[in-house]
This record gives structure tokens, sequence and C-alpha cells, in this order.
């Protein structure tokens, strides 16, 4: 299962007076079991571009494949791209609906036009996997607190079992402490399942923690692609582009133009610590 | 899922006609209607033709633009045309066929009744193309201020309708994102039949309610935050003013009215 995204162009009202060029000529590929991070300002085009992963927009020119075959062939490449590719939008908790929670994660089975006890077993492992406990299944979601709103939210993607999932800004609007539930599980979910993944957000801090590889977006163009280690090099032309790589990359680059030889791939706080405690003791051993 | 519609949506441009005090503009647009009203001959028409026209052209909006609004109403006025070519009995008949008879009376009729409703839709687009919102509630407020004597709460109706105006992008922004999201999870609205249609419409409704409501209190909260009040003591940041273009399409107004009534008179 691999998604490739060849030549797309979106513009948005074309041949208006508010014309506007979303996503600009981009090309990447992402391959089965990846676990992508999609980095950009606001007006990167990040939401536009994964609207296209599965369909929901169309492209200007260019083409999106899922394994091989392009999505807007014909209705059924289209309905097959909507179920492989599962889309968390921002804010998912604003698309709850149904009376309980049971009902509304079962949305998206349903739609999918399964057997009871199929929708039955999917349901109860999507909520299982965000850690939603039996007791809320059968509460309204609108008694919810946020973060288990958010967690039902995504289970009611995760229940339609996507080979890919699309998470837009799953963190936005969250305390820290939710945050890093959601990162932590986004990370046991991939490791559970396996799956592919692709996280949309404008942290590097949070991105860089969990992702295998980073595609940085500025202006609807592809800016950077790589492992973070290879993207946070760039530390300041990322801030050029509105962006901030993670504030241990700073520490390494300043200490580094005060004439230290520090690795300058570095992007954690323990193997910024690492390298450093070898430094001194190096410098130690040295002195005496 | 999107809505085109002309009605209702401002244009922003430089002309006289967006420049004019909106109070002129609702007063002149009310009289215009009741005008077309009023006129009943081919004069009468052609006067009132030709002013729109040219208050058309003032405004420097694209034509194309302006008659976009008649499309909303199209089915109507066909009907109307359509109605009245055929039941309307008068002597000339042009053709007859089994139990069809359309007679020249019916077609005038129906051509008459066709450009009315075309003119009056053309000056109320006019109206809202060249005013913004909040300056059409203004005027509307202070049109209605006379009522406010018998117990219309004049300044609240003009504030939930700026309000209402306010939010209709906003609403229309949050419906595509919810539908998009369904979407996402193998909503399909425009599949099935009616029913189906209705019931695939819940999805979207429940979600966009609760978040008008939540809207609308957040709203609610942060004006009373700012000490809003109602109409007691409140003062305007801007101050309608009559200038000198008011004064003269007033003018023109009264002229284009005794014009129309004298031509029904005299006639």
């Amino acid at each position: 299962m691999s998604i490739e995204v060849k030549n797309l162009t979106h513009i948005y009202s074309e041949n208006t007076a508010f014309e506007k060029k979303a996503v600009d000529d981009m090309n990447f590929k992402i391959n089965k079991g990846e676990f992508v991070g999609l980095i950009g300002h606001t007006g990167s085009g990040k939401s536009t571009l994964v609207q296209h992963l599965n369909g929901l927009l169309k492209p200007s020119s260019g083409n999106v494949y899922i394994d091989g075959e392009e999505i807007h062939t014909n209705k059924k490449t289209l309905r097959a791209a909507r179920q492989k590719v599962g889309l968390v939008f921002q804010y998912p908790e604003h698309q709850l609906f149904e009376t309980t929670v049971y009902k509304d994660v079962a949305f998206g089975p349903k739609n999918m036009k399964l057997s009871e006890e199929e929708i039955d077993r999917r349901v109860k492992t999507a909520l299982a996997l965000v850690g939603v406990s039996q007791e809320l299944f059968e509460k309204s979601p609108f008694e919810l607190s946020g973060g288990q709103k958010r967690r039902v939210a995504i289970a009611g993607v995760l229940a339609m079992e996507p080979e890919v999932l699309v998470m837009d800004e799953p963190m936005a609007g969250l305390d820290p402490k939710g945050r890093d539930e959601i990162l932590s599980q986004i990370k046991t979910l991939h490791e559970k399942l396996n799956n592919t993944i692709i996280i949309v957000s404008h942290s590097m801090e949070d991105i860089s923690k969990i992702t295998d590889r980073i595609l940085v977006l500025d202006k609807g163009k592809l800016k950077y692609e790589g492992t973070p280690r290879e993207v946070f090099k760039n530390a300041y032309e990322l801030e050029k582009i509105g962006l901030m790589a993670p504030q241990i990359s700073y520490l390494i680059k300043a200490l580094n133009e005060r004439c230290f030889e520090i690795k300058d791939d570095i992007y954690t706080v323990d193997e910024a610590l690492e390298e450093i405690s070898k430094l001194l003791l190096g410098a130690g051993e040295a002195n005496d | 899922m999107k809505l085109n519609v002309t009605i209702g949506k401002y244009y922003p441009a430089d002309s006289i006609l967006h420049r004019l005090d909106p109070r002129v503009k609702l007063a002149s647009t009310f009289a215009f209607i009741i005008l077309l009203f009023v006129a009943n001959d081919f004069w009468g028409y052609l006067l009132s033709g030709v002013s729109i026209f040219s208050v058309m052209l003032l405004s420097k909006i694209p034509l194309k633009f302006i008659f976009k609004g008649l499309r909303a109403v199209i089915f109507i006025i066909l009907f109307t045309v359509v109605f009245n070519v055929f039941f309307v009995h008068g002597e000339r008949v042009l053709f007859e066929f089994w139990i069809v008879r359309v007679t020249l009376e019916g077609v005038f009729t129906s051509i008459r009744l066709a450009s009315r409703l075309v003119m009056l839709v053309l000056a109320s687009s006019v109206l809202t193309l060249t005013t913004s919102p909040l300056q059409l509630t203004d005027g509307i407020e202070y049109g209605l201020k006379p009522l406010k004597k018998i117990g219309v709460p004049a300044h609240e109706i003009a504030m939930m309708m700026t309000i209402a105006l306010r939010f209709i992008p906003t609403l229309m922004e949050e419906v595509d994102k919810i539908s998009k999201a369904q979407m996402a999870r193998g909503a399909e609205f425009d599949t099935g039949n009616i029913i189906d249609k209705a019931k695939a419409m819940v999805p979207l409704l429940v979600p966009l309610f609760i978040s008008a409501f939540t809207r609308a209190e957040e709203l609610a909260m942060a004006m009373e935050a700012r000490c809003y009040r109602g109409d007691v003591g409140r003062t305007r940041m801007k101050v309608l003013k009559y200038t000198k273009s008011d004064y003269i399409s007033s003018v023109l107004m009264v002229a284009f009215g005794s014009a129309i009534i004298l031509i029904r008179v005299l006639l």
C-alpha cells in the first residue's frame, strides 16, 4: 500500500479574482508502513494536500496514485481510496453527532455496509486502541471531556480500518498532558497495527519525536524531505519559512558557532546530553 | 456543497452608488419597487427600465454579475410567463389548439409581469451589491426607528441581522468542513432517494447546530464582557450623514416617481 503524488497542483477559485494556488507541483512517495510527518507554516498547503490523499479534493492538475492506481479514475477507485486512506480532520471532535459514543464510531463501518458482528468487532477494537473504556460506550459523546471527545472521533476513523491513517493536527487545542497522551497513543497505534501514518503539524518538537521521515512544505511547495536528522540540520532556513527546529538543535548550533565541535544533526535532549558530556569528559582528560 | 446566490452579496467598488447613504438607497429601492406597481403601460416600463439600467451602469459593477441575481428567480419568472400566456384570455386570438388559446393580451400581460419581476430583482440586487451588510442594517435600523414608539425593537432587529449576515460565511465554511469529515467516514450526500438524502443530512446538521449554538453563546459572552446592553445610551463610531450626492439622488428619485405617476394618470 503506497501513496504516490505526481505533479500535484491545486488552485482554489480558479479563473476568478480570488484565485489561490495552495499546492504547487508537488511530487513525493510514501511507502507501506512508513510514519511520515508533514510540516508547514499556516497556509503552506498542508490541509489542502492531505485532502487530496483520499480524493476529497480533485487536483487542478497532476495525479494521486494508491498502489499504482489513479484514484480519480472512476467512482469505484474513489470509494476505495476513501476506505484505504482514513483522514482525521483538524478538531475531529466537531464531527461527532450520534446519541452514543458506540453509535458514532459505528457510523463509518455502517457506511461500508459491513455485517453487524463485523461492525461490533471494529467499534470495540477501535475504541480500545484509543483507550476509551467500556463504560463510556453508551454515553453521549457530548458529555465527554475534550480529550475523550477527540479520541472517540479518531476511533471513528480507525473503525474503518484504513491502511493509511492521515491525521491533520491531531494535537491542536489540547493541553500539554493531552498532547502527550495523543502523541504516545499514535505511536503505540503505529507499533501495534504497523500501518502507514501521515501526521500533519506545525510543531517540529512533536513530529520529530515519532516520525521516520519529514516533508516540509512552504507556500505549496515541497521544501525539504528526509529523516528528522537531515531536516533539522537546516534550523536557520526552517526559521525563515516560519518553522522552529527543536530547541536543542539551536543550542548545538550556537555551541558550534563558539568553536565547539559537536555533531550537527542532533535533535533530542538525550543525544545532546550524551554528546556534550562526551565532549566535556574529553576536555577534562586533555586538561589532566 | 456550494451556494451561488448573488442576492445579498456585497460587491466592493468605488462608485457614487457605493458612497450613497444607505438610508437613501433603501428608501429609493423601496419607492422604486412600489412605483413598478404603479406603472402599467409601455412608457412607464420604458422609463423604469432606462432608470434601473443607468443606475446599474453607475454602480461600476460588471453587468454580468448583476444579472446573475436573476438566476435565483428564473423559475418564478418562467412560471409567471407561461401561466399568463395560456390563461389570460383576451379578444385578439393569436392561435388556438385544442383547449389551449393564446391571445395578444395574454402575451402582453406576461411580458409586463416578467419585466416587472426582472426589474424588481435587479433593483434589490443593486441595493445589496452596492451596500455593505453593515451599512444596510444601519439603514434598516434608522428606517425602523419610528416604529420603536409602538414597541418594535429596531436596534435589536438590526443587530440580529448584522450578526446573522456576519456568520453566513463562517457557517458555510463549517458546512464544508463537516461534510468533508463525514465523507471521509464514508457518508454520501448525493445518492439514494429523497428519504436517504434527508437522513444523510443528520450527520451534517447535528454538528452544525451544536457549533452554531456554541458560537452564539461565546459571542453573547464576548458582547456582554464589552458592556453591550442593547440600544440604551449607545453611540456610533460611524454616524450616518447626508451629503450633496444624497440630496441630488433624492431629488432624482422624486422626479422619477412623479414622472411615473403622471404617466399613469395622464396617458
